[in-house]
């Protein structure tokens, strides 16, 4: 695809300084392919033999055992990718820090132990493409040469021979071809000899190129960008300039689970319904809520299994319910919930769905002999809770708090025995939906399981938006997906390993009490949503 | 209805949270369905410390499978992460004894039939493998 540079340096003799002894410099002699010779004494040149062999990292200013990466992130759900990467660093048990991370570039350098800790961090992530080895940056192309030579100058012996690759990416900026084979030509002083495959090189380094001018923080750089008197040209385009304000160059080390977002993609998918959250988000969810395999998730508003079938394909085994029993046994043959499974090959992830409601659930196990956490059955809860505004929100119960509590009988039969009876719901406040779920996760989790809720909000309340808060949960993270005049949260929290207090967690009197009987009255934000999302008119 | 979720439920009216006969629920008239799911030691050595073990003997008794009395013991096993063979390897009899956990928990499922609490009687449907525990108005 791009042009490569072959190059065979001959008797080339090159200074170079070891990272771990920068005191002691010694030479190396390239006499011809694959062969490097020690100008110095044998002693000494076993001994810094064994350490180029040991020590293949590029040099880094970062205290050990920290070495510098660089990883690719996807430019959307930006305020998600922080959480997501914190999130499968605590599942894998990875020390990280962002060095130069800003929402607006999907490139940042990242501080890490080791390669394998860079490959695993990323493995099953969703808001990442790719992670690299470090070799330069910079905000010149003079600069990221520099760089590259204080960095890798002794890595280059070892890939001297292997087949490898070029490769470009751009972010809000193009090259063209002729330009990228330049500036992939002006790396050549690296001397790699090997064949240059396209398919499956065994190295593959890539320049990345940042160009948003907007995203740079430092006003004198961003002055001498000269960006009025460009924007005073028409023909300017402000996010494509000429010039990249940040390059990097990276030895690929792995890639993200990116690609299951097109896998899992609903336009695909066999069984879906009119409120299905998308495939990238249920994933990224699952992501938060560290399903894996050998755990137990549940959903307690599963309708079609958006974050059920996510949570399969991370390999949790899956349990789900819905107030709507047709949503879990769909139309007909083969568009149910569990078709899905099916069609993802993840049959065997499949626990069990059923129909129940959040506030008058059977899971637990009240009458247990076998004792202990006997009610601690989940390792993470996840839901998408109706919002209420198609129809308004309900749970089980008459609407009529008076209505005496007896079964009904018809003709000397009570009706709630008969086949397809349908039980009463009453209005339901959203409010005392949040506390039944946060609830029912502080008493089903196991210890340190995860919460991970999403709630809608009109965008004018955020300033008067409270984070719901329990006293055995741990608020992890909060991540917001924006629309044109609402919003939503993706809030993650963790079980406590220790109870604060009486699992019994006391409910406000006021959600308790019949406050409203309208769905209006009982949801804000449905009422926000019917009225367009008007601020309210002072003089009214 | 799989064994292993029944294992998780009990009746959901208010008033039984209380008392020991609400747990299990009991199985009548079950239809009775084997889906073949593939063998997971680890996921089962994962389930068992999470398992109500009297609770899955009754059960299981009531679908004609036969448990031992007390909960067996197994070495926590782990797969490492390129797929490769499950370490400790376990012994026949102990691997036989999983086997059958798993026919148990993981491949057998009611279809059709019902779920009734041994406390205040109600009888839960359960139709085309999903259970319904939602209650009329005068037990809410």
């Amino acid at each position: 695809m791009y042009p490569f540079f072959r190059r065979a340096p001959r008797s080339l003799q090159i200074r170079i300084y070891h990272p771990a002894n920068s005191q002691l410099p010694f030479k190396v002699l390239y006499h011809n392919r694959a062969q490097t010779r020690f100008s110095s004494s044998a002693a000494v040149m076993a001994e810094n033999q064994e350490s180029i062999s040991t020590s293949l990292s590029p040099v880094s200013s970062l205290p050990a055992p920290m070495r510098e990466y660089v990883i690719h992130f996807a430019q959307v759900h930006e305020t998600f990718r922080k959480p997501e990467l914190e999130a499968l660093a605590t599942l894998h048990n990875i020390e990280f820090q962002l060095l130069n991370y800003t929402e607006k570039s999907p490139f940042a350098r990242i501080a890490l132990k080791s390669d394998e800790d860079a490959k695993l961090l990323i493995s099953r992530a969703i808001l990442t493409k790719a992670i690299y080895e470090l070799w330069g940056s910079g905000q010149t192309y003079a600069a990221v040469h520099a760089d590259v030579k204080a960095r890798t100058t002794h890595l280059w012996p070892h890939y001297k021979t292997t087949s490898f690759k070029f490769d470009f990416e751009c972010y809000n900026g193009a090259r063209s071809e002729p330009q990228k084979t330049s500036l992939i030509e002006s790396f050549s002083y690296v001397g790699f000899d090997g064949p240059i495959r396209m398919r499956n090189p065994e190295q593959l380094f890539v320049v990345m190129e940042d160009y948003e001018a907007t995203s740079i923080l430092e006003p004198e750089r961003l002055a001498a960008l000269r960006l009025d008197e460009k924007l005073a040209t028409p023909s300017c385009n402000p996010t494509h300039l000429d010039e990249p304000h940040q390059i990097y160059l990276g030895r690929f080390l792995g890639k993200s689970n990116r690609a299951a977002v097109e896998v899992y993609d609903l336009k695909k998918r066999n069984y879906i319904g009119t409120t299905s959250m998308d495939a990238e988000l249920s994933l990224i969810t699952a992501n938060m809520a560290l399903v894996a395999p050998g755990k137990l998730a549940y959903d307690p508003f599963v309708g079609t299994g958006s974050f059920v079938v996510a949570c399969a394909h991370f390999g949790g085994l899956v349990f789900g319910s819905d107030i709507d029993g047709r949503m879990i046994r769909g139309s007909k043959p083969g568009k149910t919930l569990r078709s899905n499974f099916s069609q993802y090959k993840t049959e065997a992830q499949y626990g069990d769905m059923f129909v129940s409601d959040l506030t008058n659930s059977p899971l637990g196990r009240f009458g247990s002999v076998d004792g202990g956490c006997s009610e601690q059955i989940f390792d993470a809860i996840l839901c998408d809770p109706p919002y209420g505004v198609r129809e308004g929100l309900k749970v089980l119960g008459s609407r009529d708090p008076s209505r005496p509590k007896q079964p009904t009988i018809i003709d000397g039969i009570a009706q709630h025995t008969l086949k397809g009876y349908i039980p009463p719901k009453r209005p339901y406040s959203f409010d005392a939906m949040i506390n039944d779920i946060m609830n029912f996760a502080s008493t089903h989790l196991v210890p340190h399981g995860r919460l991970c809720m999403w709630l809608p909000t009109a965008d004018e309340d955020f300033h008067e938006f409270t984070i719901p808060s329990h006293r055995n949960l741990k608020l992890e993270s909060v991540c917001v997906q924006n629309f044109n005049k609402w919003s939503r949260r993706l809030i993650t929290y963790s079980r406590n390993a220790v109870d604060m207090d009486n699992i019994q967690a006391a409910i406000p009197a006021e959600l308790v009490g019949e406050a409203g009987r309208t769905a209006d009255a009982l949801n804000p934000f449905r009422r926000k949503y019917f009225e367009g999302f008007k601020t309210p008119d002072p003089s009214s | 209805m799989k064994l292993l979720t029944a294992n998780f439920l009990s009746c959901a009216v208010k008033s039984c949270k209380s008392s020991p006969a609400a747990f299990p629920l009991h199985f009548r008239d079950a239809e009775l369905a084997s889906t073949s799911v593939p063998y997971n030691p680890v996921l089962l050595t994962n389930l068992l410390p999470r398992l109500d073990w009297p609770a899955l003997v009754t059960s299981s008794k009531e679908l004609g499978f036969t448990l031992p009395d007390s909960k067996p013991t197994f070495p926590a096993l782990t797969r490492p992460s390129d797929g490769g063979e499950v370490t400790p390897a376990l012994g026949e009899e102990q691997e036989t004894a999983l086997r059958t956990l798993h026919r148990v928990l993981m491949e057998t499922e009611v279809v059709e039939g019902k779920m009734v609490c041994g406390s205040c009687g109600f009888e839960y449907g359960i139709h085309q493998s999903v259970a319904n525990f939602l209650l009329p108005s005068h037990l809410v």
